[in-house]
């Protein structure tokens, strides 16, 4: 199984050191060659656009691993943008690759200017814009399409951030920025960028399954271990029913992140399956960011210990690609509009 | 990666479309027009009427071989039904314990007599069975029955007291679970399951009204009852066994999610189109966990189907879906202004008032949240 062998990869070339090393901004150039040979990083892209050629749910197995092992890098990233590049019909650069805009608040506009083309607007936290060889922007054209734009991020005004598991998240800043035309694809399509939001989020809920996955791991290992009062605290009722309840979550993240990656293979409009999974993933996040650092107790709290890799990383990506309430937003319209006879119907075609 | 955190994804068989569609018109034909409050009721709704309509369509033990006046069809059709049915608060208490417990207990474990006998009635909607596991001093722990069957010359004499039964007044039989060996052996054995007719002499059935006021549970006492031997359900002893087999059944259907689903349709009717943002995050955010939680009930009857006995994973979707039975009311009350009122001509606050009456129950029946979680617990190699 392609999640099993994901791990086993992510186990060796992922450990703690590669991970505080790429938060103290090294790429994990070694994990990265690993990663490209064993061809996850455009796993549902058509072959002759450059990827594997597989099945959205490869993307899933990946992804979910992924999350499960904290793997530092812009892997989800560079997958994004080789799904975009594919939607556009063109062939997925090579290397590292960043994607533009990734919230719901950023839009980038583009005119064309005597021959040339000139990019106005800012997109905020992208992720791994400066690892980048590339980063794919979608603009706004005016006359109802979009264009995907390719650029080299040395070129771009950059200001750095992170996330709160020091994942590099950037501001890119376009003033009356020129390119030439070979830069930009236009596409037909008028939600482009929607569409970048919604994979997006589908691919953070993934990530967030597995690392919730981890969290369990770790706790009933630790409560396993853990002895106090003369015995495991795992023998505690008290400690039993709250893992009972970090199990519970992480049994519909899980479910609900292939579930929106489920209706990605089917085809056809998977809007609704995609905000369950970051609406309901997002929820199971910080209830299980919870229950597993008080199961671990002070040690989790620390530094040294690794369970941080996993909360860390659930706090940010919860608010990455929309949070909660944006994507509950979305099915809350769609159910006030079916109403009270369309509202089961509604909830069983998801 | 842990037993009970088995959650594939199932589909829905060819041809489920096509049933829906069926059980939606039948829904629409015989139950158009039914009140909120009554919808509300849920599988608590009783309706003789309505089962034997069911059971005319072949849509009770729809599972069960032909020969036992089944259908042969696959469980995943039959969660289509459930699902739509229990969606429309339909009345389907009155066959359900039947339907989802007794019936495939008898088909699992009964004699070839028990099974000749009962299913086709059962299967025709006529035949409407009850649980008698709870005890004054059993709850969660079943071990702890007192109930006990002895063995005499002409049958089992049965002395004792259940508790908490459901719908025992208006069921013809029960499916008793009681003690039939030794003190002394270990907890769980020495237990024995009987189908009894309620109508027997020695049964004496109580009303117990509820928080709302409403007979739906009852004390059944058992003086001096005379079972004949052929009345023992499986082998004498092992009714622990097969409690535990039943139990994967009774506690993942879309009932342990569906039970207040009358109420969210009344919120949303009321809330109208267009309710802004605060009320579409709120209801979107229950469509989230809805849609969530039909998937991992769906993944289950497909396991089922499959002959594997998920009971961890059954667990957990008991325990998630009434916590968000428990939450619907809680979060349908900030959402319109309105006090719950059963009797109320308006549609929500009778739904509302009916649905937080039972929202307690939904956490208790069929095993407690806690003991649920012990269940999930002992799945991750905790116990
Ligand atoms: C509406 C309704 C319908 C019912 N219908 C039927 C029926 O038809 N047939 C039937 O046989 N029974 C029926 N029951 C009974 C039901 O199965 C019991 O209520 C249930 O098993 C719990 O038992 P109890 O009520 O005695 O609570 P108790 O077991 O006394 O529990 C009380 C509290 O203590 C907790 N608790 C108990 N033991 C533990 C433990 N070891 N660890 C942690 N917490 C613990 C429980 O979780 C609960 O919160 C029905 C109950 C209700 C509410």
């Amino acid at each position: 199984m392609l999640f099993d062998a994901a791990c086993r990869l992510f186990e060796e070339g992922a450990g703690k050191e590669c991970r505080l090393a790429a938060e103290q901004g090294e790429f994990p150039e070694a994990l990265w060659v690993k990663l490209a040979d064993a061809g996850f990083l455009h796993p549902s892209v058509p072959e002759e656009l450059g990827g594997v050629g597989g099945d959205a749910l490869d993307e899933f197995a990946i992804l979910r691993a992924a999350g499960r092992h904290a793997v530092p890098g812009p892997l989800a990233d560079t997958m994004l943008a080789g799904w975009l590049a594919a939607a556009c019909g063109v062939k997925v650069p090579e290397g590292p690759l960043a994607v533009a805009p990734v919230n719901f608040t950023d839009r980038l506009r583009l005119h064309k200017a005597a021959g040339n083309y000139k990019l106005e607007g800012e997109a905020r936290r992208v992720a791994w814009a400066s690892a980048a060889r590339e980063v794919l922007l979608v603009a706004e054209t005016g006359d109802g399409g979009s264009a995907l734009v390719r650029l080299e991020p040395g070129g771009i005004r950059r200001a750095r951030e992170a996330n709160m598991a020091g994942e590099p998240r950037e501001t890119l800043a376009f003033r009356n920025f020129s390119l030439g035309a070979s830069l930009v694809t236009k596409v037909e399509v008028a939600d482009l960028r929607e569409r970048l939001l919604q994979r997006g989020a589908a691919m953070r809920a993934a990530l967030m399954a597995g690392a919730l996955e981890g969290v369990l791991a770790r706790a009933v290992t630790y409560a396993g271990e853990r002895v106090q009062f003369g015995r495991a605290i795992g023998k505690f009722q008290a400690v039993q029913q709250e893992l009972a309840k970090l199990a519970g979550q992480t049994a519909a993240a899980l479910t609900a992140a292939e579930g929106a990656y489920g209706a990605i293979s089917r085809g056809g409009d998977s809007l609704a399956a995609i905000a369950v999974a970051k609406a309901r993933v997002g929820e199971a996040a910080g209830i299980g960011a919870a229950i597993g650092h008080q199961v671990h107790g002070a040690m989790g709290f620390t530094h040294e210990h690794d369970l941080h890799f996993l909360t860390r990383r659930l706090w940010s990506w919860r608010d990455e690609f929309g949070n909660e309430a944006r994507w509950q937003i979305v099915l809350g319209r769609a159910a006030a509009r079916a109403g009270g006879e369309g509202l089961w119907p509604m909830v069983s075609a998801i | 990666m842990y037993q009970g955190l088995n959650f594939e994804a199932v589909s829905l068989p060819p041809g489920a479309e096509a049933f829906r569609a069926e059980v939606k018109s039948f829904i629409h034909e015989h139950l158009a027009g039914m009140k909120p409050v009554a919808r509300a009721d849920s599988w608590n709704g009783f309706s003789a009427e309505f089962s034997r309509k069911l059971g005319a369509r072949g849509w009770i033990g729809m599972t069960w071989p032909k020969k036992y006046g089944g259908a042969e069809r696959s469980a995943l059709e039959r969660y289509v039904l459930l699902e739509e049915l229990l969606a429309a608060g339909a009345p389907v208490g009155a066959h359900w314990i039947a339907d989802r417990q007794s019936g495939p207990l008898l088909l699992r474990f009964g004699t070839e007599a028990q099974r000749a006998e009962f299913l086709p009635r059962i299967a025709r909607g006529e035949l409407y069975m009850c649980i008698g596991m709870s005890e004054p001093d059993s709850g969660s722990d079943l071990a702890a029955v007192r109930t006990r069957a002895v063995r005499s010359n002409e049958g089992w004499r049965v002395n004792g007291r259940k508790l908490w039964t459901s719908y025992a007044h208006r069921c013809h039989g029960m499916i008793l679970f009681c003690r039939t060996g030794a003190k002394e052996e270990d907890r769980h054995g020495g237990m024995s399951q009987f189908l009894v007719d309620l109508d027997w002499p020695g049964i004496t059935i109580r009303p117990i009204l509820n928080i709302a006021g409403e007979h739906h549970f009852n004390e059944i006492i058992f003086e001096d009852v005379l079972v004949p031997f052929d009345r023992l359900v499986g082998q004498e002893g092992q009714g622990w066994a097969q409690v535990m087999n039943e139990l994967a059944f009774e506690r993942s259907g879309p009932e342990r999610f569906l039970s207040a689903f009358a109420l969210f349709q009344e919120l949303v009717r009321a809330l109208g189109p267009e309710p802004g943002e605060r009320a579409e995050a709120a209801i979107g955010r229950l469509v989230a966990h809805l849609a969530t939680l039909r998937r991992m009930s769906i993944s289950v009857a497909g396991q089922l189907q499959a002959g594997r006995t998920p009971d961890v994973e059954a667990a957990l979707v008991k325990d998630l879906g009434t916590g968000f039975e428990q939450e619907l009311p809680e979060v349908a009350r900030l959402l319109l202004e309105s006090e719950p009122f059963a009797g109320s001509a308006d549609g929500f606050a009778a739904a509302l008032a009916q649905t937080m009456y039972y929202a307690p129950s939904f956490t208790l029946r069929g095993g407690t949240r806690e003991i649920l979680r012990g269940i999930i617990a002992r799945g991750l190699g905790l116990r």
